[in-house]
C-alpha cells in the first residue's frame, strides 16, 4: 500500500544526514520560509493553515487554524511547542525531533511570524536528550544562516526560540501544566477559561502547538491549504503519524492518509500477529482511549469513525494485544501509569488512580475478591460518572477520567476473564473472601 | 548579569557551568523560568538534586529553599538522592510490557545485584523501572543515564550491565551500545549522534553534561 510522503519525506531521502541544514536546503528545505516572510502576510499565512484543515496532532485533534484565530492581541505573545511525548504506545514527535530537527525549526519561524511572536520555546520531554540535540543544533544553524535571529531574511521579523527540557511529567503535556512547567513551577494543570489563547505564558496569549502539527507548516505554505486540505477525508484532512507497537509484526512510525480500514493498518501495514496468533485487541489512540476488539478491523481510521465507534485517535498510537494477551495485568500497567503521573491536584484522580492500579494488582496476583467488579467500575464511575464516551470530568483535566478507559474496556469486552481470574483466587474458591 | 546575589552562588561554580547558567539566565523573560533548567546545572555541581543545590537555585531565582523543592519534588528526573554512575531505566510500560520488560528489568536487578529503585553497594548502578520511554516501536527499551537502547532482550540487559561494569565509559552513547546490546527499533535511526551522556543528568550540552564520542 503505497501512502504519501510529506512529514517524512525528506528523512526517507536523506537517511544518514537528514538532520543537517546541507541536507535540508538541498531538499528545498527554509524555501517555504523565503516564502512565507518575503511575498506573504501573516493573515495569509494564516488562512493558509486554516485552509489547510490541519488538525491538533497532539491529542485533542482541534483544528489549528481555529486555534491560532483566538490568539488576543495582546503583547507579547509567545509561540509554544510541545514535545513533551509521553502517552504510552506514542514515539512519533521523537522520530520528527531526532530525523528532521529543521522541518520543525522552519514551521517554527513561519507560525511564529503568522502569530507575531517574538519569542517561541521548545518543550521536549526530559527522557528525550538525543531528540534535544538534534533540535538545539538545529536551532544553532539555523541562527547562523540567518533563518533566526534579528531582522530574518531582512523581513525585519526577528524570532528567538529557548529549547526547554521536561524532567519525567508526562503530565506536563497538558498546555496549562506544560506552561506551569515553562514558568519554573509544578506541572499542574490550570482551569480554563482562561484559555492560553488569552492567558498563556506568563499570562500573556500564547499558542500551543505540538511537533507534528507545527512539522506541517511549510509544506502548506509551499503548497497552500486546499492542497493539504484535499489529501484524505475531509474531516481528517492531511497526512498523519502513527505509532504503532505492541504484538505486530512491523511496529513502528507510519505517515499514512488517514480513511484506510483497520485490518488495512495492522495487517497490510503492520504485518499482523506475529507466529500466526490471534488479535485479541487494540488500542486505537494512546493509553487514555477505550480499546477496540475486532468486530471493527474494517471500520475506517479517521478521527469521526473512531469517535462514533466509541474511542479516539488521541496521539496516534496504536496498541495491539495477541490472543495470549492477559487483559488485567495489560489494564493494570495502563492504569499503573495514570495513578503514577496523576499531580495530585485533583481528588478523583489522585485517589481514584491508585484504588484502580491496586485493586487491579490483586486480582492479576490472585487476591481477587467477587466484589472487586463492582468495586473497579464504582471507582471509575467516580472519576467519571457515567462512564460514557466521551468521559465525564470531575477533574481539572483528562488525565484522571482517562484511567476508566482500559478498566472500561475490559469489562465491557473481557469480563468473563476477569471474573475467572478471581474465580481462581483460592481463598475464593473455599468460601472465604479476605478483607 | 551583575546581580550580586547571583554572583555569591555561581562563582562558586566550575566556570563553564557559570557560562551555562547565565545563558540559561539570559534565555527566559522571567527569571523564575530558569529554576529547571539550574535544578539540571545545580545536580551537575553537586552531584546530584542535593539540599545545598536546591538552596543555590533558590538564591538565583528569587525564591525561598522550599519553593525550589516544591518543584524539584514534583519532577521523578531530579535525583534528590544519590544515585549510581549509571541509572538504568527498564521501560515497563503497556507496549514494553507486552514485548517482555519485566523479564528484561528482572535479569538487570539480578545481574546489577540491585532491585528496582535502589543502587548498588558500590554505587556504579541505580536500577529503576520508569513509565513510558517513547521506545514503544523497540519495545523493550532501556536507557542508560537516558541515553536509549531499544529491542533489549532479558540477555542482552545482562550484557550490557557486564559491560559496564568492565568498561566503565565516562560517556556512555547511545548508538554504541544499540550495536551492541540493541535490536529492534522504533524507525531507522539513520543518524550518527557523536554525543552522549556524561552523568545521570539528561545529556543535554546547554544543561552542561553531554560527552563527545571523541
Amino acid at each position: 500500500m503505497s501512502q504519501p510522503h510529506i512529514l517524512t519525506r525528506h528523512m526517507v531521502a536523506n537517511r544518514t544526514d537528514s538532520n543537517t541544514l546541507a541536507s535540508y536546503e538541498q531538499s528545498g528545505g527554509y524555501s517555504a520560509l523565503r516564502k512565507g516572510l518575503n511575498s506573504m502576510t501573516p493573515e495569509q499565512i494564516r488562512a493558509e493553515v486554516k485552509a489547510s484543515n490541519i488538525r491538533g496532532r497532539g491529542g485533542a485533534g482541534f483544528p489549528t487554524g481555529v486555534k491560532w484565530g483566538f490568539l488576543a492581541p495582546a503583547e507579547p505573545r509567545y509561540l509554544v511547542v510541545n514535545g513533551d511525548e509521553s502517552e504510552p504506545g506514542t514515539f512519533k514527535d521523537r522520530q520528527l525531533l531526532e530525523r528532521d530537527p529543521h522541518q520543525l525549526v522552519e514551521g517554527i519561524i513561519i507560525s511564529a511570524f503568522a502569530l507575531n511572536c517574538a519569542k517561541a520555546f521548545i518543550y521536549i520531554r526530559g527522557e528525550y536528550p538525543k531528540p534535544a540535540r538534534r533540535v538545539q543544533r538545529a536551532i544553532d544553524e539555523a541562527r547562523a544562516a540567518g533563518y533566526l535571529g534579528d531582522n530574518i531574511l531582512g523581513s525585519g521579523f526577528s524570532l528567538d526560540i529557548t529549547l526547554h527540557l521536561g524532567a519525567g511529567a508526562y503530565i506536563c503535556g497538558e498546555e496549562t501544566a506544560l506552561l506551569n512547567s515553562l514558568e519554573g513551577r509544578r506541572g499542574e494543570p490550570r482551569l480554563k477559561p482562561p484559555f492560553p489563547a488569552v492567558e498563556g505564558l506568563y499570562a500573556k496569549p500564547t499558542i500551543v502547538n505540538n511537533v507534528e502539527t507545527l512539522s506541517n507548516v511549510p509544506w502548506i505554505v509551499n503548497n497552500g491549504g486546499a492542497a493539504y486540505a484535499a489529501i484524505g477525508p475531509e474531516r481528517s484532512a492531511g497526512t498523519r503519524m502513527f505509532s504503532l507497537s505492541g504484538h505486530v509484526n512491523n511496529p513502528g512510525n507510519y505517515e499514512i492518509v488517514m480513511g484506510l480500514t483497520w485490518r488495512e493498518f495492522i495487517y497490510d501495514l503492520g504485518g499482523g500477529v506475529p507466529d500466526g496468533r490471534e488479535l485479541k485487541c487494540w488500542i486505537p489512540g494512546g493509553a487514555s482511549a477505550p480499546w477496540f476488539t475486532p468486530d471493527l478491523l474494517d471500520t475506517l481510521v479517521t478521527i469521526d469513525d473512531v469517535g462514533q465507534n466509541g474511542s479516539m485517535l488521541g496521539s496516534g498510537a496504536v496498541v495491539v494485544m495477541d490472543e495470549t494477551t492477559n487483559v488485567v495485568h495489560a489494564a493494570h500497567r495502563l492504569v499503573r501509569f495514570f495513578a503514577h503521573e496523576s499531580c495530585g491536584q485533583c481528588t478523583p484522580c489522585r485517589e481514584g488512580t491508585t484504588w484502580l492500579e491496586r485493586v487491579l494488582w490483586r486480582i492479576g496476583h490472585g487476591m481477587g475478591r467477587p466484589e472487586d467488579i463492582d468495586l473497579l467500575l464504582d471507582v471509575c464511575d467516580n472519576i467519571s460518572p457515567g462512564l460514557r464516551w466521551p468521559p465525564a470530568m470531575t477533574t481539572i483535566c483528562p488525565l484522571g477520567p482517562s484511567a476508566t478507559a482500559p478498566v472500561n474496556s475490559i469489562m465491557t469486552h473481557f469480563r468473563p476473564e476477569v471474573e475467572a481470574m478471581i474465580a481462581a483466587n483460592e481463598l475464593v474458591q473455599g468460601g472465604v473472601s479476605i478483607g | 548579569m551583575m546581580d550580586p546575589a547571583i554572583d555569591r552562588v555561581l562563582t562558586r561554580w566550575s566556570p563553564e557551568r557559570q557560562e551555562r547558567a547565565r545563558a540559561v539566565l539570559a534565555a527566559y523573560p522571567e527569571r523564575r523560568s530558569t529554576v529547571m533548567p539550574l535544578l539540571y546545572l545545580a545536580s551537575r555541581e553537586h552531584g546530584y538534586c542535593s539540599r545545598e543545590a536546591m538552596v543555590e537555585v533558590g538564591k538565583i531565582t528569587g525564591l525561598t529553599s522550599i519553593q525550589v523543592e516544591s518543584v524539584a519534588s514534583f519532577y521523578s528526573m531530579y535525583r534528590r538522592q544519590n544515585v549510581g554512575k549509571y541509572v538504568i531505566s527498564v521501560c515497563t510500560s503497556i507496549s514494553c510490557f507486552l514485548r517482555g520488560a519485566d523479564d528484561v528489568l528482572a535479569a538487570i536487578e539480578d545481574e546489577t545485584n540491585t532491585p528496582d529503585g535502589e543502587t548498588s553497594d558500590d554505587a556504579l548502578f541505580s536500577v529503576e523501572h520508569v513509565e513510558c520511554s517513547g521506545a514503544c516501536g523497540g519495545a523493550p527499551a532501556v536507557a542508560v543515564n537516558w541515553e536509549l537502547i531499544e529491542g533489549v532482550l532479558p540477555d542482552k540487559g545482562r550484557a550490557l550491565c557486564q559491560w559496564l561494569k568492565d568498561t566503565q565509559p565516562e560517556t556512555v552513547l547511545a548508538d554504541e551500545m544499540q550495536a551492541l546490546f540493541g535490536g529492534q527499533q522504533s524507525f531507522d535511526w539513520g543518524i550518527a549522534e557523536p554525543q552522549g551522556a556524561t552523568s545521570h543528568v539528561p545529556a543535554f550540552e546547554r544543561y552542561d553534561s553531554a560527552g563527545d564520542a571523541s
